[in-house]
């Protein structure tokens, strides 16, 4: 039944992908597929890593409405542009040549992540809201912090903080293709390995130690390889707060099972479809390359009020 | 054989556990008894690894805790808590498969499968086998996770108040199931129970719990006087035998 399912996301995804080279292409068809296949590649790594790392930090964390971005991760990668503007000024920053930017930035995005997250569950906190209301304030501090910095910066060189501030799913950084695909690809291979172990770290932490599981090590390579996967695509295109969300909803939804093998699939093709899929209509379609990310936001938004309001409730 | 030598723990500043020393013989049912926050569940974490060990030591067998790996131990020991929060969207046969993990990692074959439609049979949940787990009563889900603890297959069963929720009929056939399970498959079963009555006709050895240390503990012929209980619970408890069976009179 599940193959049945991911069967048919596949072609979708497929489609999405096809309609994404082929639709309203003009002229020499050679420069076509390059250029346009290099953007895919980016839209296809970013949906794998936002996809992945959000079913992961919710398998990890036994929820299903929390997510890496919600804990406050958007807010600092925002400051630690803000912050290497501050330091270096616009030119410098702008001078930091791509590959060496990215390294610095997805190893200290790792860094903090674990460092945010990690603190986060080993000191047992396990309570949704309590984890909310941490992420929350993480995210104001870091955002303060920003917003400090930003009074600090010269004006000419805020716009290049702001460039920075907004995902843009059609302008992704294709210098970091290779970097970023091979290091995504080694996550997914990992995760992938550890599908059974995640279904046990689904039931939450006194069942997945009662059923021999090391949970620390267990916890702490998850959350690695959650690091791992929003660095990179943050470093891509950008911060995006309710993307992963949207699809691990949707994911739980359509899926409707506790086999990490079916759910890491599936959510790695919903992913794509709506991000290529999406992509194709508003650039192709609509004519309107850069509002996916609005669109995208928003639903998810709509999706996190729906998820928190109906626990409430619950 | 189960250890605990001189085990004591803090939540914060609050002393649980005052150096408790205990062994409980491999074989038989002991029921561990006592008034609520006497720090039964936490013996429990201790026991099974869910909570750090503070001071002192806990042994299955060859087996320490602190330091043996979590697979050998989840081979050796299953536990079933006081409270377990569920994942929800997980089907009773799915669940009862979990306690098959530790012996196939992720890779369930045609013995495992054999166990878990044991389980199903035993607990009373074939019927039941592909509803989800949030879809059950308090009772049914109960049996379900005595269910999972069983289909673990382990030597040392701990089942922290496992009648929480059941009626009188399933009450009596998990106890008679556990008799089984020590008698004919040699399991070594600890249980926590309120009722004592459920331990005097079951419990080969009973061991009271109060206020974080042992209180009293004996075989459960021996353990059964109106003194040992009416001061281990602070009320006047009278006990009767019926029918050959000691009775203990304590709810009017
Ligand atoms: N997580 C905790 N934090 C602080 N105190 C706790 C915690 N869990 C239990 N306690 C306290 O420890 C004592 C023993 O609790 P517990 O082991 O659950 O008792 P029992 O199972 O015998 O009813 C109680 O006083 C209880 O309030
Ligand atoms: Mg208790």
């Amino acid at each position: 039944m599940h193959a049945r399912k991911l069967l048919v996301l596949g072609v979708l995804a497929g489609l999405a992908i096809l309609a994404y080279m082929t639709i309203g292409a003009r002229g020499n068809w050679g420069f076509i597929l390059s250029f346009r296949g290099t953007k895919l590649a980016a839209l296809l790594l970013v949906a794998t890593a936002l996809a992945l790392s959000t079913l992961l930090f919710q398998t990890l964390t036994s929820n299903r409405i929390l997510t890496p971005s919600i804990m406050g991760f958007d807010a600092l990668y925002v400051l630690l542009q803000t912050g290497l503007v501050f330091l270096l000024g616009g030119l410098g920053y702008a001078a930091i040549p791509a590959d060496a930017k990215f390294a610095f930035e997805v190893a200290l995005l790792t860094g903090a992540a674990l460092a945010l997250f990690g603190s986060l569950l080993g000191s047992g906190l396990n309570d949704l809201f309590r984890m909310l209301l941490v992420g929350v304030i993480f995210g104001v501090f870091f955002r303060s912090l920003t917003a400090l910095l930003q009074r600090l910066i010269d004006p000419n060189e805020f716009a290049v903080v702001q460039g920075a501030m907004f995902a843009s799913f059609n302008k992704a950084n294709t210098q970091l293709l290779l970097v970023s695909g091979a290091l995504i690809l080694l996550c997914s291979l990992l995760a992938w390995r550890k599908r059974h172990v995640l279904d046990v770290m689904a039931l939450g932490r006194e069942q997945a130690i009662s059923l021999g599981l090391d949970h620390r090590r267990e916890l702490f390579t998850g959350l690695v390889l959650v690091s791992v996967l929003v660095a990179t695509s943050t470093a891509l295109v950008g911060p995006v707060a309710f993307f992963g969300l949207l699809i691990s909803a949707l994911t739980y939804e359509i899926i409707r099972s506790q086999h990490h093998g079916d759910l890491l699939i599936g959510s790695v093709l919903i992913s794509v479809i709506v991000l290529v899929g999406g992509q194709t209509l508003f650039e192709r379609v609509l004519g309107m390359g850069g509002s996916l990310s609005l669109v995208v936001e928003f639903l998810g938004g709509l999706v996190f009020l729906m998820l928190i309001l109906r626990k409430v409730r619950a | 054989m189960i250890t605990i030598e001189n085990v004591s723990f803090r939540h914060g500043k609050a002393p649980v556990l005052k150096d408790i020393s205990l062994t409980i013989e491999k074989g038989g049912i002991t029921a561990l008894i006592g008034p609520n926050g006497a720090g039964k569940s936490t013996l429990f974490a201790l026991m099974a690894r869910l909570l750090p060990l503070q001071t002192g030591r806990i042994t299955f067998d060859e087996l320490d805790v602190r330091q043996s790996p979590s697979r050998e131990l989840a081979l050796k020991l299953a536990i079933l808590r006081q409270i377990t929060s569920i994942a929800s969207r997980i089907t009773v046969r799915e669940m009862i498969g979990f306690g098959r993990f530790p012996h196939h990692r992720g890779r369930p074959g045609n013995h495992d499968r054999e166990k878990v439609g044991e389980a199903l049979e035993m607990f009373d949940l074939g019927d039941l086998s592909g509803r989800f787990i949030d879809e059950l009563s308090g009772g049914q889900r109960q049996r379900v996770l005595v269910a999972m603890a069983y289909a673990q297959d382990t030597d040392y069963l701990l089942l922290d108040e496992p009648l929480n929720n059941l009626d009188m009929h399933y009450a009596r056939d998990l106890m008679k199931q556990l008799r089984s399970l020590a008698d004919t498959h040699g399991k070594t079963i600890v249980v926590v129970l309120h009722e004592i009555n459920y331990a005097a006709a079951y419990a080969d050895r009973i061991i009271a719990l109060k206020d974080g240390t042992v209180a009293a503990q004996g075989k459960t012929a021996d353990f059964m006087t109106e003194k040992t209980l009416s001061a281990i619970y602070n009320m006047e408890v009278r006990i009767r035998e019926l029918d050959g069976k000691l009775i203990a009179l304590h709810h009017a």
